[in-house]
C-alpha cells in the first residue's frame, strides 16, 4: 500500500453519503399500507432479505406479528428473470393460507432488472385457473422511487386502481384515503369522528383495525383485520371522498376523476386550526351540530394551550420527518408557540445533518434512529414517525383530532417542563 | 487481484460436517440452497454479511445499494462495544435511479473519501448489494484505488443479497476478513499463549462474561471474530495459536483456512451452559499444554476455576431451579444452539422436550438425540403452526426461540423468551445461566398468565 495523501483535498461532495438516513423503502411503506387490508399478504419480490428487513423493523415498531411474504430472487432467477418466483410464490401462499389479497411489490432489485409484474400475474392465472378470481394488486415500490411514504403511496393507488370503480352514490357512506403517518388509534378516532357525524367511514388503508395490538382467538398468517376488499370495490361511491396528507393527493385526485366523486384533502389533522376546519366540515355535509363531546374535548385543549404555553414558548425544535407527519408537526409546534430551528425530511438530509444543526435545540422530534444521537447531544427526544423501537403502545397512539392535541400538549408539556425544572434558565442565558 | 469465491466454492467448505463430501458423500454437492418463493423466511446473504462484519466496532461500515439495504438495520444489532462507536453508523450511498442507469462508482469513490475525512475509521468494508452486482459495480478496483489513495484498509464484501441465505452470509463475511485482513498486520507479536474467538458477536456483552475466566487462566484473546472486534487484531489474528469457533458452522471456513495457512489448529466449542463452558476452557487449556505452550499447572488452576464458578453458579442457581424443576421447553433455534441450549437447561433441572433440528448437522442431530431422550421431539421444519403444534402435543411450558418467533408464542399465550441476536440479556459463561434463570423464571411465572388465559366472566356463563 503506497502513503500518499488523500486523492482530493477538496471536499467531496455530501450528497454521495447518508450517515444515519431515516429514510425507509418504499417497498417496507407499501406493505405497512397493504396490512390495513382485512385477509391480505404483501408480497416483495425481491430478494430474501427485502422482506426480513422490513418485516423485522415493523415487528419492533407495532409489536405484533406481520404477515410479508417474499419471492426470494437467487442468482438464478436475478439472471433468468422472476416470472417463475412470483407463480410459485402466490401460489405457495395460497395453497397455504387462502389469503383475500395478495399486494405484490417490487424492490430496487426487480425493478433494475425488469421484471414485467403485470404480466407474471396474468400468466400466474392463466396456468393456475383456481387463482383465476384471487385478489391481487400490483405495486411498484422500487427504493429509489422515494421513501417510505412514497411506497404507502404507490399501495393505495394500487389498491384504488385495482379495486375501486364508479356507481351509484350510497349514501351516508365517506372514504378517508388515510396516509402513512397516521397511526392504527388515528385511524380509530378518525372513524369514531366521522360515526360520530352519522357516516359510514371506509379508511383505505384501515391500519386501526389489523395493528391495533389487540389478542384475537386465533392467530392468523394473515393481516386480521382492515378493509375488506368487498369494501375496497365501493369505496369510489362515497358521498365524500377525504384525502390526508400531500403524499396522497395525486392518488385521490385520480380515483375522484375515475369515478366521479366529490374529492377533499386535508394537509393534517395535528393542529387546533387544522382539526376545528375539519369538524365544522364535518357539521356542515352532514346538517348536525357538533356532538357534545367534541365540543368539550375542545374545550379541554384550549385549557391545555393556556397550561402549557409557558413551556412551549420560544423553545427550539429540530425535527427529522417524512413529509406530510413533518407538515402537521411544524404546524402544531409554531400554534404552541415554539420555534423550529431545523426541519428535515428524508429527502432533504440525514440524522448526521440533523446533529449538526441541532445545537441549542430545546427538543428533538424523530423517531427511535436518533435515540443515540439525542442521548450524545442532550437534547430530549420526542418519538414520533417510523420505527419507534424503544417505546411501547405505537399501535394505539393517538396524534390527530382533539384528542390527539391534547395527548401532544400534555406528552410535550411534560418533556419541556422537566427540562425548564432542571436547567432554570437565567437572564440572557 | 484477490480471487473472489464463488458461491459453489463457499457451499462445499470441506471442515463443515453440513458437507456431504466431509463425510465420503459427493464432493460436488455441497450445501443444496433453495429458498422457497412464497414460504422462505429468514434473512438475504447480504444481512448475514453484515451480522458476521458490523460487530467490529473501529471501522466503518458502508453500504453500496438502494435504502432498504442499509436503512432498515442500522445501529439496530445487538453487539456490544467496549469502546469504538464507529460500527453504530449507517452509512450508505442510498442510490437513486440516476445512479443505476449511469454507474455509481463515483459516488461510492467520493462517499469512501467522505467518511476517511469525517469519521476517522481504522477501516473501511464496503458491501455489495444485490442491485450493485446486477449492474456490476467493480468494488473491487474502487476499494483498491481508495486505499491506495486515502491510505486506508478499504474493504469489499460481496454480499449481494440474492447469493444466498443469511448463513451463507455469514460465510461471505468471514470470506471478506480471509481475502483481505487475516494476517495483513505486521506488528510484534505479543508473548503469552493466546486464542482468536471466531463466530461469537458479543450480543448482549455475552463475550465479557466469558474473557475473565480465560483472562484469570494468563489467556489471552488475541482477535475476537467479531464481537467487540478491533481492525488491528483481527488483522493480527494469524498470529494466536488456537482458534476458537462458538456456535457457528458459517464461520468455519475461517478457522479451517486458517489452518491450512498459519498452520493455527481450531476447535468447536459453546458459551452456552456450564458443562459447555468447562469443556471448553478444558479444551483450551488441554491443547495449550500440549503443544508446550504453557506448563502443566494450567490444568490445575483451570480445574480449580472451574470448581469455583461452578459451585458458585450452582448456589446462584438453588433458588430458581426449585421453581424451574421439571418445566417442559421447546427450543426453536438454529444449529449448534440448538444442543447448548439444552446443556443450559439441564443445568436448570429443565427438561428440552422438543427442538428444532433444520440447521443442524449430524453431529448436532446424534448430540441432541442423545440429550433429549427417546421422548424428545425433532421439529424438521419450522413455521409458526408446527411450532404450536408441537407445544399443544408435548404440553410445554414454554417456548425458547428467536424473536421472530415471539408474537406466534404470545398471540398464543404461551410464556416466550429471546433465544437469538436482538435480546437485552447476555446468557453466555457461568454468570450467563444465572440470567438465563432469571429470565426464564420471570417469563413463565408472570401472573399475566393466568389472566391472559382466563375468559372474561360473561364469558363463563353457560
Amino acid at each position: 500500500m503506497t502513503s500518499t495523501k488523500p486523492a482530493s483535498t477538496a471536499a467531496p461532495p455530501r450528497q454521495a453519503l447518508a450517515v444515519d438516513t431515516f429514510k425507509h423503502s418504499p417497498a417496507l411503506g407499501a406493505a405497512l399500507a397493504l396490512l390495513g387490508v382485512k385477509g391480505s399478504v404483501p408480497l416483495l419480490h425481491g430478494a430474501q432479505g427485502c422482506t426480513a428487513a422490513a418485516k423485522v423493523v415493523l415487528v419492533k415498531h407495532f409489536r405484533e406479528a406481520i404477515p410479508l411474504a417474499t419471492t426470494a430472487m437467487d442468482e438464478v432467477s436475478t439472471v433468468l428473470g422472476g416470472d417463475a418466483n412470483i407463480i410459485e410464490a402466490i401460489a405457495t401462499l395460497y395453497g397455504k393460507s387462502k389469503p383475500k389479497l395478495i399486494g405484490l411489490c417490487s424492490t430496487a432489485l426487480t425493478e433494475t432488472r425488469g421484471d414485467d409484474l403485470e404480466g407474471a400475474v396474468c400468466r400466474l392465472r392463466q396456468q393456475h385457473p383456481d387463482l383465476a378470481e384471487l385478489p391481487i394488486a400490483v405495486i411498484h415500490s422500487p427504493d429509489f422511487m422515494g421513501g417510505l411514504q412514497e411506497g404507502f403511496a404507490a399501495a393505495v393507488g394500487s389498491l384504488l386502481e385495482t379495486f375501486a370503480s364508479p356507481g351509484p352514490t350510497i349514501p351516508g357512506q365517506i372514504t378517508v384515503l388515510a396516509n402513512a403517518c397516521l397511526a392504527p388509534g388515528d385511524g380509530q378516532e378518525l372513524k369514531d369522528l366521522l360515526e360520530a357525524f352519522g357516516y359510514q367511514p371506509l379508511l383505505v388503508p384501515d391500519l386501526s383495525d389489523s395493528l391495533d395490538g389487540r389478542l384475537s382467538e386465533a392467530p392468523s398468517p394473515l393481516a386480521q383485520g382492515g378493509i375488506s376488499v368487498e369494501q375496497l370495490r365501493l369505496v369510489g361511491r362515497s358521498e365524500q371522498v377525504i384525502v390526508i396528507g400531500e403524499s396522497l393527493a395525486a392518488v385521490g385526485a385520480r380515483l375522484a376523476e375515475r369515478c366521479h366523486c366529490s374529492l377533499t384533502s386535508i394537509p393534517q389533522l395535528m393542529s387546533l386550526e387544522a382539526v376545528d376546519g375539519f369538524i365544522h366540515q364535518l357539521s356542515r355535509w352532514s346538517g348536525r351540530p357538533v356532538p357534545e363531546r367534541y365540543r368539550r374535548q375542545r374545550r379541554q385543549v384550549l385549557d391545555a394551550l393556556l397550561d402549557t404555553h409557558f413551556y412551549f414558548g420560544n423553545k427550539r425544535v429540530a425535527l427529522a420527518l417524512e413529509g406530510d407527519l413533518l407538515q402537521g408537526m411544524v404546524a402544531f409546534l409554531q400554534a404552541c408557540g415554539a420555534k423550529v430551528q431545523t426541519a428535515l425530511t428524508p429527502q432533504i438530509g440525514d440524522l448526521a445533518l440533523l446533529g449538526e444543526s441541532c445545537d441549542g435545540a430545546h427538543l428533538l422530534v424523530a423517531s427511535s434512529q436518533a435515540a443515540a444521537l439525542a442521548q450524545s447531544k442532550g437534547i430530549p427526544l420526542y418519538r414520533l414517525g417510523f420505527p419507534i423501537t424503544d417505546r411501547l403502545g405505537q399501535g394505539l397512539r393517538v396524534s390527530i383530532g382533539y384528542a390527539g392535541l391534547l395527548r401532544q400538549l400534555i406528552e410535550l408539556g411534560n418533556i419541556l417542563l422537566e427540562q425548564e425544572l432542571a436547567h432554570p434558565v437565567h437572564p440572557g442565558g | 487481484m484477490v480471487h473472489a469465491p464463488t458461491n459453489r466454492e463457499l457451499l462445499t467448505e470441506p471442515a463443515c460436517s453440513h458437507n456431504p463430501a466431509a463425510k465420503g458423500g459427493s464432493a460436488k454437492k455441497g450445501c443444496a440452497q433453495k429458498a422457497k418463493p412464497g414460504d422462505a423466511q429468514g434473512g438475504c446473504a447480504f444481512d448475514g454479511a453484515l451480522i458476521t462484519l458490523v460487530p467490529i466496532t473501529d471501522v466503518a461500515h458502508l453500504v453500496h445499494g438502494p435504502i432498504a439495504c442499509g436503512g432498515h438495520s442500522w445501529g439496530t444489532r445487538g453487539s456490544l462495544s467496549s469502546g469504538p462507536q464507529h460500527y453504530r453508523h449507517g452509512f450508505t450511498t442510498d442510490l437513486n435511479e440516476h445512479d443505476i442507469i449511469f454507474g455509481a462508482e463515483t459516488k461510492l469513490r467520493q462517499a469512501i473519501e467522505a467518511i476517511a475525512r469525517d469519521h476517522r475509521p481504522k477501516a473501511i468494508f464496503v458491501y455489495a448489494t444485490c442491485v450493485t452486482a446486477l449492474i456490476g459495480e467493480d468494488l473491487d478496483s474502487v476499494c483498491k484505488q481508495a486505499a491506495q489513495a486515502l491510505a486506508l484498509p478499504v474493504i469489499p464484501v460481496h454480499s449481494a443479497g440474492f447469493r444466498g441465505s443469511k448463513n451463507f452470509g455469514n460465510r461471505l463475511g468471514g470470506q471478506a476478513l480471509l481475502d483481505h485482513v487475516i494476517g495483513t498486520s505486521q506488528a510484534p507479536r505479543q508473548a503469552g499463549p493466546s486464542i482468536n474467538i471466531i463466530g461469537e458477536y458479543n450480543i448482549a456483552g455475552e463475550v465479557w462474561a466469558v474473557e475473565p475466566l480465560l483472562e484469570a487462566l494468563g489467556i489471552r484473546v488475541q482477535a475476537r471474530i467479531t464481537g467487540d472486534g478491533r481492525y488491528e487484531a483481527i488483522a493480527a489474528a494469524h498470529q494466536a495459536d488456537l482458534n476458537v469457533v462458538i456456535c457457528s458452522k458459517a464461520l468455519l471456513n475461517v478457522a479451517r483456512t486458517m489452518e491450512e495457512r498459519y498452520g493455527i489448529p481450531f476447535i468447536e466449542a459453546s458459551f452456552y451452559g456450564s458443562a459447555n463452558v468447562s469443556q471448553c476452557l478444558r479444551q483450551i487449556v488441554d491443547h495449550l499444554v500440549d503443544s508446550k505452550l504453557a506448563d502443566l499447572s494450567l490444568i490445575d488452576r483451570s480445574e480449580a476455576l472451574i470448581a469455583t464458578h461452578t459451585a458458585l453458579m450452582g448456589s446462584q442457581l438453588e433458588p430458581y431451579r426449585q421453581r424451574l424443576a421439571g418445566k417442559r421447553i421447546v427450543l426453536y433455534t438454529g444449529g449448534v444452539k440448538s444442543w447448548s441450549i439444552i446443556a443450559a437447561a439441564a443445568d436448570l433441572g429443565m427438561k428440552v422436550v422438543a427442538t428444532s433440528i433444520k440447521k443442524s448437522t449430524a453431529d448436532d442431530k446424534a448430540r441432541i438425540e442423545e440429550l433429549l431422550g427417546p421422548d424428545g421431539v425433532l421439529i424438521e421444519k419450522g413455521g409458526a403452526a408446527e411450532i404450536l403444534d408441537v407445544i399443544a402435543r408435548t404440553g410445554a411450558d414454554m417456548l425458547i426461540a428467536g424473536g421472530r418467533n415471539q408474537y406466534t408464542a404470545l398471540k398464543a399465550r404461551i410464556p416466550f423468551l429471546d433465544i437469538n441476536q436482538e435480546r437485552h440479556h447476555a446468557y453466555a459463561g457461568y454468570e450467563g445461566i444465572v440470567a438465563l434463570a432469571r429470565e426464564i423464571d420471570e417469563a413463565m411465572h408472570s401472573p399475566v398468565w393466568e389472566q391472559v388465559r382466563r375468559p372474561a366472566p360473561w364469558e363463563q356463563e353457560p
